[in-house]
């Protein structure tokens, strides 16, 4: 059922696509008519293009990232390109860098990169600031979200929402269009009407927290969702909760990198596209059969496959 | 010339204040109380002071406004030590004194005999002494027994005139037994000079009396304030204290809370705000002298830039004050390298069936939170004006008049968001 969903989406993200090309392209022809060039220049221009075309639709590309936290080199040399729609999972054994790289994506200032680039949405984003980041569109969704006492969640959601507004040049959100949107979030993770007074992650249970992290995404709208681990310390029904939340919001428009080291996730948000992450670098990638074999067999033949 | 303006009370105590002032001298460093408060370039400027009592021409609450929003206080002014008479004189309730300190000691010099310096006449504090040596005006608020003020009455101390000059201010608070009232002292400034404000304030609070007590800073880099503030408190009576420093140049605030009946309670509880060199030391004495009674401290201090906090409190438990409650809480938030903050907690226990605590954190924000914060699209600025609200909220929560604290809120808000200048309150600077 999942898979036919995902099907389903890349079969409307092709269309649309082709059609954004074609305005695209429909334009800079105008463009170029306008001008009086030659047919070299024209080429030319239609090659810068035809580049333009493909870092738009490439949400995310990842080219050599080498970091490190402190003297330790972590990440040594990843490439991941992942398009726009699509849901990529990233699995691998212990220290093997999978949260270091979501860490890396979302700016935070506890690691440094030494090497490669970082592309969202054809922008630098190695240069941005997190908040920045944030307001572009990306969401980490914590390992271990963090607790802030005297913080409460209504007014540290409302006030990344204005803020994401503000950098739109949108007006802010009126109290009770805010209450309305959050009423409606909060639902899809079935969190419970408390919350809002509370205190942001204080007192939650391992469950509760990860349910706000999707709470939070729901509210931010990104189009690229980084999960870094969000299954860890969930039972069977939050699990579920979760990643019905997570399906409930994604749309083709959407990307997802899905960091786990359990097929049971997937079951529900089945990725395009399964990466194994080993010391800091992918060396493998496959569809959705790499995570039912790395279930079944553990990660020692990928370890073997790579000595060979 | 002390002696041609002022009431013969005041006079009586002088002599003794000189001695004391003379044998003492102003503290140095080496002085164990003063060591981590510098006082040698404030004590070096030439001020002036106002010995011949003349007044400043405008009346202040013209050119002054010192609003709370939804909260009509009956507004007292002091212009350097000057108090100015009421524009709208009524009485508060029957036998409710207000007014001129002076005035009032001259008129019921038999009433007032025994709490004029009382306390601070037995304090060892050079300033004290030099303030009941010097002092010729201040406010007096008394409330006779039984009679209980709904109407919060606020204070407004203020500095004007371009010369350097020390305001020695004396107040004086007398809740009579069962009584009740709510004082706010707020200090501000209307000029750049540099002033010193050397105040002492009385306070006796009866049995089963209340008294809720603000005190509200919002001065700036030139001023520099001492204040002396003594509390004797009798039995089954409640004392609530809140002090807030928002802007300043160097204050020291000296509170200290004798409970002399039991079953008496208090609270107290003060915040300091500091950023570029502003300096703000409070030293806070709780003695519990009889069974039977309750204290609770809770002050935090967040500095920036170059500024430097000093909190010393102490709690002394008489080896006959049995069943005594003390708790002592302490944090600050220190957020540049170059800031410093000196916590003295000390407890003094003589005896054996109490219950104390105290304890005092000195710390950073948290990176983990602000990290988080930012990756939901908050500005760093944002964020962490966010946390250092968190971290300040109890102490503003605790403030028992809503429309205050909601303007402390406001105010506090501001100013972490940068977006307040020295002095919120007044028209003209």
């Amino acid at each position: 059922m999942f898979r036919a969903g995902s099907k389903k989406r890349r079969g409307k993200r092709v269309k649309q696509k082709e059609s954004h090309q074609d305005i695209l392209l429909s334009q800079s022809q105008q463009n170029v008519g306008k001008r009086p060039g030659g047919d070299r220049k024209q080429t030319k221009n239609k090659n810068i293009l035809a580049k333009a075309v493909k870092t738009i639709f490439m949400l995310l590309e990842i080219k050599n990232l080498h970091a490190s936290a402190g003297d330790k080199e972590i990440l040594k040399g990843l490439y991941l390109s992942v398009k726009e729609g699509e849901i990529h999972a990233i699995m691998g054994p212990n220290g093997s860098g999978k949260s270091t790289l979501s860490a890396v994506l979302s700016g935070n200032p506890a690691f440094t990169v030494t090497q490669g680039t970082v592309h969202f949405k054809g922008m630098d984003l190695l240069s941005m600031t997190p908040e920045d980041r944030s307001r572009e569109g990306l969401f980490l969704s914590f390992q271990y979200p963090v607790e802030i006492p005297g913080v409460s969640m209504v007014n540290f959601m409302r006030t990344a929402i204005n803020e994401h507004r503000k950098y739109r040049k949108q007006e802010a959100m009126n109290a009770s269009d805010f209450l309305k949107l959050m009423r409606e979030k909060k639902a899809l993770v079935e969190l419970d009407n408390t919350l809002a007074g509370r205190s942001v992650n204080e007192g939650f249970s391992g469950g509760e927290k990860k349910r706000n992290e999707i709470f939070q995404m729901a509210m931010l709208d990104p189009v690229l969702s980084i999960l870094d681990e969000t299954d860890s310390g969930l039972d069977i029904d939050a699990l579920r909760i979760v990643a019905q939340g997570v399906n409930k919001i994604h749309t083709p428009q959407k990307s997802c990198i899905v960091i786990t080291h359990y097929q049971r996730l997937l079951n529900y948000i089945v990725p395009d596209r399964v990466h194994v992450l080993f010391e800091g670098r992918i060396v493998k990638s496959g569809d959705f059969q790499l995570a039912k074999d790395l279930e079944k067999q553990g990660y020692d033949w990928v370890k073997q496959e790579l000595k060979d | 010339m002390l002696r041609q303006y002022s009431a013969p009370l005041m006079d009586s105590k002088r002599e003794a204040a000189i001695g004391l002032f003379e044998k003492a001298g102003f503290p140095g460093p080496k002085d164990e109380a003063y060591r981590q408060c510098r006082l040698d370039a404030l004590l070096e400027i030439d001020y002036g002071m106002n010995l011949y009592r003349l007044s400043a021409p405008a009346h202040p609450s013209k050119v002054f406004r010192c609003e709370v929003p939804s909260l009509s206080t009956k507004l007292f002014f002091v212009v350097n030590d000057v108090y100015y008479p009421d524009p709208d004189p009524q009485k508060l309730s029957e036998g409710v004194l207000y007014g001129s300190i002076n005035a009032i000691l001259r008129e019921y010099p038999e009433l007032m005999a025994p709490y004029y310096d009382r306390i601070a006449g037995q304090s060892a504090d050079a300033f004290a002494a030099l303030n009941t040596a010097m002092a010729q005006d201040g406010f007096l608020l008394f409330v006779p027994a039984g009679v209980e003020i709904e109407q919060p009455l606020q204070l407004i101390q203020l500095f004007h005139g371009e010369i350097e000059q020390m305001a020695n201010r004396r107040n004086l608070v007398i809740i009579e037994d069962g009584a009740s009232a709510k004082l706010m002292i707020c200090d501000h400034s209307m000029t750049q000079s540099s002033c010193f404000s050397n105040q002492v304030t009385e306070v006796f609070v009866g049995k089963k009396a209340r008294l809720e007590y603000y005190e509200l800073e919002m001065t700036h880099p030139n001023n520099a304030r001492l204040s002396n503030t003594f509390i004797d408190q009798q039995a089954s009576s409640s004392v609530f204290v809140n002090g807030i420093t928002l802007n300043n140049g160097v204050s020291r605030n000296n509170l200290n809370l004798r409970m002399l009946g039991e079953q008496a309670e208090s609270m107290l509880s003060g915040l300091c705000l500091l950023d570029s060199h502003q300096f703000a030391d409070y030293h806070v004495d709780v003695e519990h002298v009889v069974p039977q009674c309750t204290s609770r401290q809770l002050y935090k201090y967040i500095l920036d830039d170059e500024s430097r906090g000093v909190f010393a409190g102490k709690v002394l438990v008489h080896p006959n004050a049995q069943k005594t409650s003390a708790y002592q809480s302490n944090a600050n938030l220190c957020n540049s390298s170059r800031a410093r903050m000196n916590a003295l907690p000390q407890l003094e226990i003589y005896a054996d069936d109490v219950k104390c605590s105290h304890g005092s954190a000195t710390g950073q924000i948290d990176e983990n939170a602000l990290f988080y914060m930012r990756s939901r699209g908050l500005s760093e600025q944002e964020a962490r004006a966010m946390l250092k609200f968190a971290f300040v909220a109890d102490v503003i929560e605790g403030i028992q008049l809503i429309p205050l604290q909601n303007r402390i809120h406001n105010l506090v808000g501001k100013r972490f968001r940068k977006q307040m200048s020295a002095c919120a309150g007044c028209d003209i600077c």
